[in-house]
C-alpha cells in the first residue's frame, strides 16, 4: 500500500518499510528544538531526572525568541538559564538574540532542518518547517527533555489529510487566505492528530512564504504536521541556508506515493476566493474580507512566525509605499529573522515602513502572545498577520484580534479600519 | 452503586465547554513561570478568575471537544496538575495537550458519553484499571477508551520521566 509524505519520513526514521496510522513507533529525531520558555521547563525536568549529559548536542537547537530581547527581570533569568545550558553542553544550534530571530523562521532559513528529516520543537508552530518537505511537529517540554536525553521520541503515526487547492489566485490573495479558508471548513479540531499534506495545482503559484504560512497554521486545525512536497523553490531556500553552504549535507526528497491512503480529502477551488479574515475569538471564525463592515482598529501587527517572510514584508510595503498609517493606528512590523531583515533592507523596505509611520522592530514573538512589544489594552482592536486570536491572546481579555494577510493588514493600518488594498 | 476498591480518582466536577484553549488555561504573560505554586495560582485565570477558589484537591475537570487546543506550552497541563485537579475527562483532547498530560502524569480520559451526561458539581469516581467512570450524583456508569499499550507503560511509570530513566539504565 502506498504511503503519504508523513508516513514515508516516519517509516524511514523507524527503519521499517512501512507504517500505518495509529501505530506507535520510537524514532530518532534529527533535531529537538526549544525556545527559552519551553527550554526552561525542559532543563528543569532534566535536572529533576538527574541527567547531566545530552545524547547528541549537535541535534539540539535553542532559540530565545518569545520574551526577548528580555522584557523584564524574569525573562532575563530564563534567557540566562538557557544560554548557560547551551554553553555547558556545547549545543550546536544556539542562536543568541541578534544572530537569528524567531525559531520557525530561523529553522528553514538557516538549514537547522533539511527535507526528509524529523524535527520536534517545544512550540506548537514547529509544524512551519513542514513547508520544506520535512516532518516537523510541536511537543511539550518533557518530550524535549526526553529527546535531549535519549535522541528519540515516540510517535503515534498520524493519519494524513490531503488538502488540494485548484484554480488561479486572485490579486492580494495569499497562502494566509488559503489556510484561513481551510480553517473555516475544517474548524480548530477538524484535523486533530492528522498530518496535513497540501497539494493541488495551486502549489506552483505558491511562494515559499505562502507555503510556510500554511504549514505554520496546520496546528490551528489541530494537526500534528503540515507538509508540502519538494520543488525548485524548496531547493533554493534549503540550499541557500548557511548550514548547507558550509556543510553541504545530503538530504532526502520525499514524494507521496500515487496510491497513498488519505483519511480525509478536500479540494478547494480558490479561483473566486477573496482575502479572508479570522474574526475574534478563534482562527476558524473566518469571513471573506468583503463581509467585514467598518471595524475601526487601534493596532496592526505584521510579521512574526506566520507572515514574517520577505515576500510578506514586500506585500505590506507595496501597500505602505507613499502612504501614511492612519492617525488612530499603531502599526508594528516584525521580520521573522535577522536574515529577512537584512534582505528587507537591501530592498529598502524598512525606509518605506518608517516613512509610513510604522515601527520596524527586531524579531520577537512578543506581541503575538501578549508578552511585550505591542500588548493590547482594554477593548483595543488589532489586525494581525499572526496565527491565533483567542480571547486575551495579545493582551487584555476584552481586546479583539482579527487575523489577516500582510497586504490586508497594511491596508487596514492606512484606512484605520479593516479594509482591502483595493480601497486605497 | 457498589463499592469499588479500584477507584483512584474521586472528586467534584468543574464543567467547561468546547475548545478550551491553552491561552485561557495559562495566559502567555505567565509562561515564564516554572515554579509549581506560582503556576497553580494562575491556572485557568483567563477562563475563570475564581477557578482556584471553586476547586478542591482531587476535583475533576469535565470538558467538551478539543480541550487544550492551541499552544504546546506544557505549563498549561502542569498548572492544572499542581492546582490540585485529579484528572480531566473530555469528549476529545487537542494533540499536544494530550501528549503533555501523559508525559507529566496527569490522568486524562476520553468519554463523550460521560461528558454529555455530566454537570458542574456532580461527583465522579474513576476506576483506571477497569476503564470505568461513575457519575455518583446521577448514578450513571461510563467506559472510556483504553490507552494503547505503549502509552499505558508511560502512564504506569508516572509519566515520561520513569520511562526515560529506565531506558537509559538499560542502555
Amino acid at each position: 500500500m502506498g504511503l503519504t509524505i508523513a508516513e514515508k519520513i516516519i517509516a524511514d526514521h523507524a527503519g521499517v518499510e512501512s507504517v500505518t496510522p495509529g501505530q506507535i513507533v520510537n524514532v530518532p529525531v534529527d533535531m529537538a528544538m526549544a525556545n527559552e520558555l519551553s527550554a526552561a521547563l525542559a532543563i528543569k525536568e532534566l535536572n529533576k531526572w538527574g541527567i547531566d549529559k545530552l545524547h547528541d548536542p549537535t541535534r539540539v537547537c535553542l532559540i530565545p525568541d518569545h520574551f526577548t530581547p528580555n522584557k523584564d527581570i524574569n525573562a532575563a533569568g530564563i534567557a540566562t538559564l538557557v544560554k548557560n545550558f547551551a554553553r555547558k553542553h556545547n549545543v550546536k544550534y544556539y542562536y543568541e538574540v541578534g544572530r537569528a530571530g524567531i525559531e520557525h523562521a530561523v529553522i528553514p532559513l538557516e538549514g537547522v532542518i533539511l527535507p526528509g528529516e524529523i524535527i520536534i520543537g517545544g512550540d506548537s508552530h514547529t509544524c512551519t518547517a513542514g513547508a520544506i518537505n520535512s516532518f516537523a511537529t510541536g511537543v511539550g517540554s518533557t518530550d524535549i527533555a526526553a529527546a535531549w536525553a535519549t535522541g528519540e521520541v515516540w510517535f503515534k503515526v498520524p493519519p494524513t489529510a490531503r488538502l488540494n487547492y485548484t484554480g488561479k489566485l486572485r490579486p492580494h490573495v495569499y497562502g494566509k487566505d488559503l489556510i484561513l479558508h481551510t480553517l473555516k471548513d475544517l474548524t480548530t479540531s477538524g484535523a486533530t492528530y492528522m498530518a496535513i499534506e497540501y497539494g493541488g495545482d495551486v502549489f506552483d503559484q505558491l511562494e515559499m512564504a505562502d507555503r510556510l504560512t500554511m504549514a505554520n497554521m496546520a496546528i490551528e486545525a489541530g494537526a500534528k504536521a503540515g507538509l508540502f512536497r519538494f520543488d525548485e523553490k524548496t531547493r533554493e531556500i534549503v540550499e541557500s541556508s548557511e548550514r548547507f553552504l558550509k556543510e553541504k549535507p545530503e538530504y532526502k526528497i520525499v514524494d507521496p506515493d500515487p496510491d497513498a491512503k488519505y483519511t480525509l480529502e478536500r479540494t478547494y477551488d480558490i479561483s473566486k476566493l477573496e482575502p479572508q479574515i479570522a474574526c475574534p475569538f478563534s482562527p476558524d471564525n473566518v469571513q471573506p474580507l468583503s463581509h467585514i463592515n467598518n471595524v475601526p482598529i487601534d493596532q496592526v501587527v505584521i510579521g512574526c512566525c506566520t507572515n514574517g517572510w520577505l515576500d510578506d514584508l514586500e506585500r505590506a510595503a507595496d501597500v505602505f509605499r507613499g502612504r501614511k498609517v492612519h492617525e488612530n493606528v499603531r502599526a508594528l512590523i516584525f521580520p521573522g529573522s535577522q536574515k529577512i531583515a537584512m534582505e528587507a533592507m537591501d530592498l529598502g523596505l524598512p525606509q518605506i515602513f518608517i516613512e509610513a509611520g510604522c515601527v520596524f522592530s527586531s524579531s520577537t514573538c512578543g506581541p503575538c502572545i501578549g508578552g511585550h512589544m505591542g500588548v493590547l489594552g482594554e477593548n483595543e482592536v488589532c489586525v494581525s498577520t499572526t496565527n491565533r486570536n483567542f480571547a486575551g491572546r495579545m493582551g487584555h481579555l476584552s481586546s479583539q484580534v482579527y487575523l489577516a494577510n500582510p497586504a490586508v493588514a497594511a491596508a487596514s493600518a492606512v484606512l484605520g479600519r479593516i479594509g482591502s488594498p483595493e480601497e486605497l | 452503586m457498589k463499592n469499588n476498591d479500584n477507584i483512584q480518582l474521586d472528586g467534584t466536577v468543574y464543567r467547561v465547554g468546547e475548545n478550551i484553549n491553552t491561552d485561557v488555561i495559562m495566559p502567555g504573560r505567565w509562561c515564564h513561570l516554572t515554579d509549581d505554586a506560582e503556576l497553580a495560582l494562575h491556572c485557568m485565570e483567563d477562563y475563570d478568575t475564581e477557578f482556584n477558589d471553586k476547586i478542591s484537591k482531587g476535583d475533576i475537570i469535565v470538558a467538551d471537544d478539543n480541550f487544550g487546543c492551541g499552544s504546546s506550552r506544557e505549563v498549561a497541563p502542569l498548572s492544572i496538575k499542581v492546582a490540585g485537579i485529579g484528572g480531566i475527562v473530555a469528549a476529545s483532547f487537542a494533540r499536544i495537550f494530550y501528549r503533555n498530560c501523559i508525559n507529566i502524569g496527569l490522568p486524562i480520559f476520553e468519554s463523550p458519553e460521560c461528558v454529555e451526561a455530566t454537570e458542574m458539581g456532580d461527583r465522579l469516581q474513576i476506576d483506571m484499571f477497569d476503564g470505568k467512570i461513575i457519575n455518583v450524583t446521577k448514578e450513571l456508569e461510563f467506559s472510556f477508551a483504553p490507552f494503547p499499550p505503549f502509552m499505558k507503560t508511560i502512564i504506569d511509570k508516572g509519566g515520561l520521566r520513569g520511562y526515560v530513566l529506565e531506558k537509559l539504565r538499560k542502555e
